[in-house]
């Protein structure tokens, strides 16, 4: 198998602990994985990446131009952001609640993720989620990284069984979350399931 | 076992296997964790530390190595010219065990000063360099690093960028670590102790030695070609080496050479690998040094070769490489025609998203102080390297120098010198005061500077991940050593006046800086709070009923948790630390702490 999947989104959502749970779990299948992640002055609040990148024809760790298989996007912006990554058949798995920059209140720009929206609608393939939303019948917002995990799993682009998928979350979440971040992976399973199918 | 790890993972346990038995470094992006990855592995018997600065941590290995211990040093690029004075000597001096200077160097350059090259410095030291192109290499590679350091008896460099130190890939480890077993430091003069007639004898050795080595690396297994053959041959180094391989893939009748070794220059081996090649495009990164290279070699040999790269701008000189600025330079030099891509017309305008620093920051309220207590007065702000060089952004705007590590406190003393009227600010880290701030410190006392210097101890080394440092107190073998105080020492060297204040208690902040800003002579102000990452609050702050909306607040501060919501000020939960910076500063009182889990 050969796939490359990017992971956006900005710093504070969790983005690394879905990349590592994808790379590991594709090694768990007997894969080759390569990957990449944003490190060192970007923070909290910054655009972060992380590449994924499964088979034996990847060389570098990072993903070239329209050759992404999948996005997984935590941010609206950081989609957009990243949209010439994705190849002409992929698709992209999009959190819709828009984060503003750290500096809005500062100087203003009005973003609230809306004009994000109408251009993925038009160009690209995308499943959106309400992520907020679907969060806070969760309990909590930091359950996004493993739904959006989750809704990549179910739109069956992965490509990794759920099974494997499901014992690397065993692994990798505290204790206490587990039961939470199982049921989050499942509910973004069946709406990964239901929109691409 | 197979092991997901980082570049610079690989780049540790590599050393490991080779029986490193002393590791020392400081930190700088992208090689810090280098160290951190070793003091996680097993490693009885081998002394880690992190180091007060590159030299030091050069100078302590350059002995453990004089007694036939293998030696492992790593910094950032802008270190090794910290630790050049040490190098250039020990170049000269040579080992008896192996000694390796990892140098990561930060194309880009991402989280740097400069974009200078590494290999540069090599062929400077007249010291072997490797040049890995990914981590499953560097593991590999660095293990070699070892073996030649030691048939050499000369210190070699090992120079990662951040591609392959921050690149993720599995790699077979080894089981345990046994430390090499050496012999111990054989007292010799004539070798150990540098003097002009060793320096004029051990010159003409080198470079003899220097011709051999590029015999040796002639037939390295990571000096490479693949491809071809063809009239037309790409060669290239470090990552770019990868980009272009993929690239490469649908196109095997390309030859691709790869080098590992960029000095000393692999000559016989380029030669053979110029066979029946015409031109030659050279891909890397930072200076155009392979090319170089190559173009000496092309003159030596008279060959009828066009090269191409940077020298001749089908290269950028300057940035970072991509697989697609490398896929675009190869199609070009190719004459292959672009493949229709996605469409990327009309994207909407991209929120920017700088770096700032993060709510409840002890730094921020410190620059306030500072800012509010001069307000009017001709002042110099001072900057240094660390989190809080972001102190230059708006609104606070308290950054009006940064130069390189340490220089905020002696260029306050240089601006002292040529303006008597203006008041002058070092702004300098714990981490950083320790690393080259104290040398400064004692300069600017015994030559009658007029400075404030502010101390912004958080008690660690936030920027580059949380490492401690001599005032923290635990050293990297685990023990509690006592923290060096920082008011001790500037007590020592004899300040006029030294004031350890809480940056948050905002008045008497403003006030202590007053007073000291009007004592002539030099003298310290230590803001002292822990970094936020560190020490975890469970306080928040509140806005109640009394806020008139005059957004003063978000203002001055530029707190990241401060946002407008539909015209109302508000605070993000979820980011304050309840520092309650923001609450001294309102007007109308309208800000009050909670203790809320």
């Amino acid at each position: 198998m050969n796939k490359d999947i990017l992971i956006c989104g900005v710093g504070g959502q969790g983005t690394v602990l879905a990349s590592r749970i994808i790379a590991a779990s594709a090694m768990s299948e007997n894969n080759t994985v390569h990957s990449a992640e944003t490190i060192g002055m970007a923070q909290r609040g910054g655009p972060v990446t992380s590449h994924v990148r499964i088979g034996d024809d990847a060389y570098s760790p990072m993903i070239p131009s329209a050759k992404a298989d999948l996005i997984i996007g935590f941010e609206p912006a950081e989609v957009v952001r990243n949209i010439g990554y994705l190849s002409s058949n992929g698709l992209a798995v999009v959190n819709t609640s828009a984060v503003k920059p750290v500096t809005e209140s500062l100087a203003e720009t009005g973003y609230d993720g809306s004009e994000m929206i109408k251009y993925l609608e038009k160009n690209v393939n995308c499943i959106f989620v309400d992520g907020e939303e679907e969060c806070k019948k969760l309990g909590s917002a930091k359950f996004l990284n493993i739904l959006l995990l989750g809704i990549a799993a179910g739109s069956g682009r992965l490509e990794i069984s759920k099974d494997t998928i499901t014992s690397e979350i065993e692994k990798r979440v505290p204790a206490k979350f587990k039961e939470k971040n199982l049921e989050a992976f499942l509910c973004g399973f069946e709406i990964g399931k239901a929109k691409e199918n | 076992m197979k092991e997901y790890v980082m570049g610079n993972g690989a780049i540790a346990l590599g050393a490991l296997k080779a029986g490193v038995n002393i590791a020392c470094g400081y930190p700088g992006t992208p090689s810090s964790e280098i160290i951190e990855t070793i003091a996680k592995y097993p490693h009885e018997g081998l002394h880690l530390e992190w180091s007060v600065n590159e030299k030091a941590a050069l100078e302590v290995a350059a002995a453990a190595a004089y007694s036939g211990a293998r030696a492992l040093v790593t910094m950032k690029q802008v270190g090794l010219n910290v630790a050049s004075d040490p190098l250039m000597s020990l170049a000269y001096v040579g080992v008896e065990g192996g000694l390796v200077v990892v140098s990561a160097d930060d194309p880009g350059p991402i989280s740097s000063q400069t974009e200078q090259d590494t290999r540069r410095f090599a062929d400077f030291a007249r010291i072997p360099v490797f040049d890995p192109s990914s981590p499953e290499e560097a593991y590999e590679m660095i293990q070699d690093a070892f073996e030649y350091s030691e048939k050499y008896k000369t210190p070699v460099i090992f120079r990662p960028t951040t591609r392959v130190d921050h690149g993720y890939a599995s790699i077979e480890t080894f089981k345990e670590y046994t430390p090499k077993r050496f012999e111990g430091f054989k007292k010799d003069s004539s070798r150990f102790v540098i003097f002009p007639r060793l320096s004029y004898k051990n010159h003409g050795i080198i470079e003899d030695r220097n011709i051999h080595i590029g015999e040796d690396f002639s037939d390295y297994r990571f000096n490479t070609a693949e491809g071809g053959p063809s009239k037309n041959a790409v060669m290239a180094s470090g990552v770019s080496y990868m980009y272009a391989k993929e690239f490469l893939k649908d196109h095997p009748e390309i030859k691709l050479i790869k080098i590992a070794t960029a000095y000393p220059f692999p000559e016989s081996f380029m030669i053979r690998q110029l066979e029946g090649v015409e031109e030659i495009l050279c891909l890397e990164e930072l200076s155009p040094y392979i090319e170089e290279q190559l173009l000496k070699l092309a003159g030596k040999h008279h060959l009828p070769l066009k090269v191409y790269g940077k020298l001749t701008c089908h290269v950028p000189a300057m940035g970072e490489n991509s697989s697609d600025l490398i896929a675009k330079i190869l199609r070009c030099y190719l004459d292959i025609e672009e493949q229709s891509e996605l469409t990327k017309k009309d994207i909407p305008n991209l929120p920017v998203r700088p770096p700032v620093l993060c709510a409840g920051c002890p730094h921020r309220a410190s620059f306030y102080a500072v800012k509010k207590a001069m307000q009017g007065e001709k002042t110099y702000y001072c900057g240094d390297i660390g989190c809080y060089t972001l102190g230059n952004a708006m609104p606070l705007d308290m950054v009006d120098t940064c130069l390189c590590m340490g220089a905020g406190v002696t260029m306050a003393q240089g601006f002292s010198h040529v303006d008597g009227d203006g008041k002058a600010f070092a702004f300098i880290g714990d981490s950083t005061f320790f690393a080259s701030g104290i040398t400064g410190v004692v300069n600017a006392v015994i030559n009658e500077a007029d400075i404030t210097v502010c101390i912004l101890d958080n008690s660690t080394t936030a920027m580059t991940g949380h490492q401690p440092h001599p005032g923290t107190g635990i050293n990297m073998m685990g023990h509690d050593v006592g923290k060096i105080s920082i008011k001790n020492i500037l007590e020592g060297i004899g300040l006029k006046e030294v004031v350890t204040i809480d940056p948050f208690e905002l008045d008497k902040a403003i006030d202590t800086v007053k007073e000291c800003a009007n004592i002539k002579g030099v003298k310290a102000i230590i803001f002292k709070s822990p970094c936020i990452a560190i020490e975890k609050s469970s306080k928040k702050c509140l806005i109640n009923d009394s806020c008139v909306n005059c957004k003063k607040c978000i203002r001055e501060t530029g707190c990241p948790a401060l946002i407008l919501t539909d015209g109302h000020v508000t605070i993000d939960q979820s980011l304050c630390s309840g520092c309650g910076l923001c609450a001294q500063v309102c007007p109308m009182k309208a800000i009050g702490g909670s203790d809320n889990e």
